[in-house]
């Protein structure tokens, strides 16, 4: 009972101009304090949506789903919202406010004191690789996309909430930058103990990051496994996956013969 | 002659910038607030957008002589005069409004409410200063226009630089009409100048 999240029997549709769209079916899960579980799935598998659920840009259907022992409709969606860091693809940083201005967001907006938030922000930019002195002035439009992903994190870490959300916050960068950034998560979360949800399409990223796995596909939760198991399963959907990591095999059969 | 022409060129040239400037304030002030709205009502959009596109197909002096015989705020004189400017105005700024506000990034509106900011702190603090630049340009062009149409306001009795050129075509004098349509034109470019100027100063990006 001590879950930061649960989600039980939760459903999830939307109405279109052709019938009713079922997103999520029957979905039950709980995240553990300190772990990070990975969503992952493949596009449409409503891994995304499940997200938005947590911190309530969507409600659900049926079911509930409870944060911190609480259901999400239940609690105020500012106060629910302050206490849960959420970091995007690379868009989500305000293009008009200066990276100190974008980190410092929340504690300005929870009425800390300017000398408290200047020190917050510092701080945080400082564990991101980003020398404050060199970076608190920039735009996000001065940034790279990896140091502008870095902002998004230290943004969601600001206000020190006890839950991050990921959506495929590395998705759009470049495979180096990309690897980089990952062996920076798993350092920020020795670092900062956070719980974490994080969702992925790639499935090296989710055995990378993930301390549990939950497969989504077609709007279930296929199975729910910390990687290793993961990687043992007969499971067609989880094989699918690790098939794409299977390169040398698959490509062998393509090669010119000498 | 010409001290008399242009000590009144003055006091006309003054007239006319009153009847713009509180044209542009009430067109401003019901078009950016309606605009606003119209962002979170997405079916009232083609109804009042398309009674702003209707007004301003209304050819000018028609709807000078329309609003006369209208109880109120008819009438010969100025209010009527800034009426009828005052509905030729909405449209450039409610439409920029709207398209501003809705142009905003959906990533950068999604991750503000995702911070925890209030739906009024998501208006201020983003949506507005991302859609300043395209409403400020709605303003500069209704602004623009508005100069121009004031012109026709003397045929009403609402005075401005129109007193000149109207005097001028009656009486075939084209030194009259020049002395309206001079200031009017400088206005113009004064004003588009100073807004775009305004436009790229506030622009945050």
């Amino acid at each position: 009972m001590n879950a930061i999240v649960e989600f039980r029997g939760v459903g999830y549709g939307v109405r279109q101009a052709t019938g009713p769209l079922e997103i999520l079916r029957d979905l039950s899960f709980a995240v553990e304090p300190g772990e990070t579980l990975v969503l992952l799935g493949r596009s449409g598998s409503g891994k995304t949506t499940a997200l938005k659920l947590v911190n309530r840009l969507l409600e659900p259907g049926a079911g509930a789903v409870l944060v911190e022992g609480r259901a999400t409709v239940e609690w105020d969606p500012i106060r629910l919202r302050r206490r849960i860091g959420y970091v995007i693809q690379e868009t989500g940083l305000f293009p008009h406010f200066t990276v100190a201005e974008n980190v410092g967001l929340v504690p300005r907006l929870e009425g800390w004191p300017a000398d408290r938030i200047r020190a917050r922000v510092d701080e945080l930019l400082e564990r991101m690789d980003l020398p404050p002195a060199e970076y608190r002035g920039r735009y996000p439009r001065e940034l790279s996309g990896g140091q502008r992903q870095r902002v998004g994190v230290a943004r969601a870490l600001a206000a020190d909430p006890p839950l991050l959300l990921f959506d495929e916050p590395f998705a759009a960068l470049d495979p180096v930058t990309r690897f980089d950034l990952q062996r920076q998560f798993l350092a920020w979360r020795r670092t900062f103990q956070k719980t974490s949800i994080f969702v992925t399409h790639d499935v090296r990223e989710a055995l990378m990051l993930a301390t549990r796995i939950g497969l989504m596909h077609g709007g279930r939760l296929e199975m729910l496994a910390p990687p290793d198991e993961f990687l043992k399963t007969a499971n067609e959907e989880a094989r699918a996956f690790l098939a794409s990591l299977d390169w040398r095999r698959e490509t062998d059969a393509y090669r010119p013969v000498q | 002659m010409p001290t008399g022409l242009s000590s009144e060129i003055a006091s006309r040239t003054a007239e006319h910038l009153e009847l713009v400037l509180i044209a542009m304030f009430f067109a401003t002030a019901i078009s950016i607030p309606t605009g606003i709205w119209l962002t979170l009502r997405a079916g009232m959009r083609p109804w009042v957008l398309g009674l702003a596109n209707v007004l301003q197909t209304i050819p000018s002096l028609a709807l000078f002589g329309f609003l006369i015989p209208v109880p109120l705020i008819g009438g010969i004189g100025k209010r009527t005069a800034i009426v009828a400017l005052v509905l030729y105005a909405l449209l450039p700024i409610l439409r920029n409004t709207l398209v501003g506000i809705l142009g905003v990034d959906a990533a950068v509106r999604e991750s503000a409410v995702a911070m925890g900011m209030t739906s009024g702190q998501v208006l201020w603090q983003v949506e507005l200063p991302l859609a300043m630049r395209a409403i400020l340009a709605g303003v500069r062009v209704a602004a623009v226009t508005t100069i121009g149409t004031a012109t026709i306001a003397a045929a009403i009795g609402g005075g401005g630089l129109g007193v000149f050129i109207f005097r001028g075509i009656s009486t075939v004098d084209s030194a009259q009409i020049l002395a309206g349509a001079i200031p009017a034109a400088v206005m113009a470019i004064v004003a588009d100048e100073g807004l775009g100027w305004l436009e790229r100063k506030l622009s945050p990006v």
